[in-house]
């Protein structure tokens, strides 16, 4: 006879939703490891996605994502001629504010060289970018459809295809366009206040000045000497991809990662405590049920079970019900939450771990009982 | 009345609580022996000893002092001589209490039929057994009911065969009436009594209800945790 059950079933109403209450307390601890994971993901994601070997960015900044990093133009000429490049890209980055059907859009501009390294990973609607100006691939994130029309500074853009997965550590979608025309919307002014300046005697602001250039290597290169070789040149840095990814993960978003990483273990104790209780209160309801069960016989591996069962139980479903509800609710959330199968049973196991930690409180409760006190009315 | 068996021999038993200036003696020098088939009433105001000797038969306390056996095996000689005494309530003894503590979890039959889970019963002939004796005692149609749902005579008669579910030799009784009016509480020590019989049990039981003295072979006064007479 499974007393753990029969106990639930009996008080099925209350039993369910407690464990409801768990299970939203769990949507709320799997949200925060999927948000902790989402922010590490995009921000590792636009320095993944070039598939790049080595950055090549201005000398004594470690651009172009932590600084600003600004290089000349045909820096790729030069770098694509060094022995072991396979091929290299240059590209440009900025944050652009846009409207569209009413809404702002805010981007993240990346401009590239198509036929280099540095464009989307993959369209997964419409087509790449074709001609020289005035065309954008565009994450799906941005709400954007093929033929989508957008003004960027200037000029209006057409959206000709769709990627995924392209954005920048702050969550906002990217957007590609040619460099040529990533540079004038970096560089070139509104008509009125080019006007102005015309009128002041100063030239247009224009700099043929890039971000930085993406290198892939031959097979078998040596990219240790390769990034020695560029660092010999007094205003250039070279990073492999395993040292722009520490920096990105070690600077840029250090400390959303931190607070996320603080609170999520905060919401861990909190969540601990609060099995811890339930359990605990669970098992003082009982005592005087657990004194009549060891007064009639009951060995203690039945008091036990009893109470470790329905523990094991209430954690079960509590971790359950919270996985459903953050898959249910996890694409309405702004920013992207990641959940990898492994954080999913690396709870489950904190989950059971508390749930025993728990009934053993319980249990030495429990064990303390003085049969003699089932006799009293 | 042919005396049966000694099922409960009671020898020189004293319980006390504290040391020095506070020092409470519940029991002292008790020497009592229930046999078989007999129904006995022990008697006394409150803080006379009569549930610290309950509660040392039933092996719930420990004893100061003394000598019990229970059902011809020496359980306590100045300590306990069987690690399992849990083991030992569950084949030898039967309590029923003053309310009837049933578990509100379980139906009535599963009530009954959970001691006979707990002493090794095949669950088949467990849920018969509980069935039978839930058919005598009267209450089998309410079997598959949860106790909120019982009155208070049929709770108690269900409480009673939960004690007498593994068929012990020794029954207490804990105040067995004192939930019952006159008329249920006789019925319950009628069917106690005739069960002692069948079964060749003894009764004790812990009581204040004049009404149900008629019912007992002996009752025995306790008084500042002395026998004083029977």
């Amino acid at each position: 006879m499974n007393l753990a059950l029969k106990d639930i079933r009996h008080g099925l109403f209350r039993f369910v939703l407690t464990c409801l209450g768990l299970g939203l307390l769990m949507t709320v601890v799997l949200a925060m490891i999927g948000i902790y994971n989402g922010l590490v993901a995009d921000a590792l994601a636009v320095v993944k996605a070039p598939a790049a070997d080595v950055w090549v960015v201005e000398a004594g900044t470690r651009g172009p994502f932590a600084e600003a990093s600004s290089i000349p133009a045909d820096t790729r000429d030069t770098v694509a001629r060094m022995p072991g490049v396979a091929e290299a890209g240059a590209i440009n980055y900025q944050n652009v504010e846009a409207s569209h059907a009413g809404r702002t859009l805010r981007l993240y501009v990346i401009g590239f060289e198509p036929g280099r390294p540095g464009g989307p990973q993959r369209i997964v609607a419409g087509r790449g970018i074709g001609t020289s100006h005035f065309e954008l691939v565009a994450d799906r994130k941005t709400g954007l459809v093929t033929d989508d029309t957008v003004r960027l500074g200037r000029n209006r853009f057409t959206v000709v295809g769709l990627t995924e997965g392209a954005m920048n550590s702050g969550g906002d979608p990217a957007v590609y366009m040619t460099l040529a025309d990533a540079m004038a919307l970096q560089t070139e002014l509104d008509p009125a206040d080019q006007r102005v300046q015309a009128a002041r005697g100063a030239g247009s602001v224009k700099s043929a000045s890039v971000a930085a250039v993406i290198v892939r290597v031959k097979p078998a290169a040596d990219i240790d000497l390769l990034t020695a070789t560029l660092r010999q040149w007094k205003h250039l840095a070279a990073l492999s991809q395993a040292e722009q990814e520490t920096i990105l993960l070690a600077s840029v978003v250090d400390k959303a990662r931190r607070q996320i990483g603080l609170f999520l273990g905060i919401l861990l104790a909190v969540s601990a405590v609060v099995i811890a209780l339930i359990i605990y209160t669970m098992t003082m309801e009982k005592l005087k049920q657990i004194a009549t069960l060891k007064l009639i016989g009951a060995p203690d591996r039945t008091i036990v079970g009893l109470i470790v069962q329905q523990a094991l139980i209430l954690g079960a479903s509590g971790w359950g019900i919270g996985l459903v509800l953050i898959l249910l609710v996890k694409d309405v959330f702004p920013r992207r939450v990641v959940l990898e199968p492994f954080n999913v049973a690396v709870l489950a196991g904190i989950i059971v771990v508390v749930c025993l930690a728990a009934s053993g409180l319980g249990v030495r409760a429990a064990m303390k009982v003085d049969p003699a006190t089932a006799l009293g009315s | 009345m042919a005396l049966g068996d000694i099922l409960v021999d009671v020898e020189g038993v004293a319980k006390h609580y504290g040391e020095g200036d506070t020092r409470v003696d519940a029991l002292r020098q008790v020497d009592l022996q229930v046999h078989a088939g007999e129904v006995i009433a022990l008697l006394g105001p409150s803080g006379s000893g009569k549930t610290t000797l309950l509660n040392i038969i039933g092996c719930i306390l420990d004893p100061s002092a003394g000598r019990v056996a229970l059902d011809g095996d020496p359980v306590y000689d100045g300590k306990w001589l069987r690690r399992d005494l849990r083991r030992l309530r569950l084949d030898k003894i039967g309590f029923v209490f003053q309310t009837h503590n049933l578990l509100p979890f379980l139906t009535a039959a599963e009530n009954v039929s959970l001691v006979l889970d707990l002493a090794g019963w095949p669950p088949d002939k467990g849920r018969a057994r509980a069935r039978e004796l839930l058919d005598y005692l009267e209450v089998g149609h309410r079997a598959p009911v949860k106790p909120a749902l019982l009155s208070g005579g049929e709770a108690q008669r269900v409480a009673i065969a939960r004690a007498l579910a593994n068929r012990p030799r020794i029954i207490l009784a804990d105040e067995p009436t004192a939930a019952l009016d006159s008329k249920r509480a006789q019925l319950v020590m009628d069917l106690l009594r005739k069960l002692a019989v069948e079964q060749e049990a003894c009764i004790i039981t812990v009581t204040h209800d004049e009404k149900i003295f008629d019912r007992f072979d002996r009752l025995i006064h306790l008084r500042d945790g002395r026998l004083v007479d029977e």
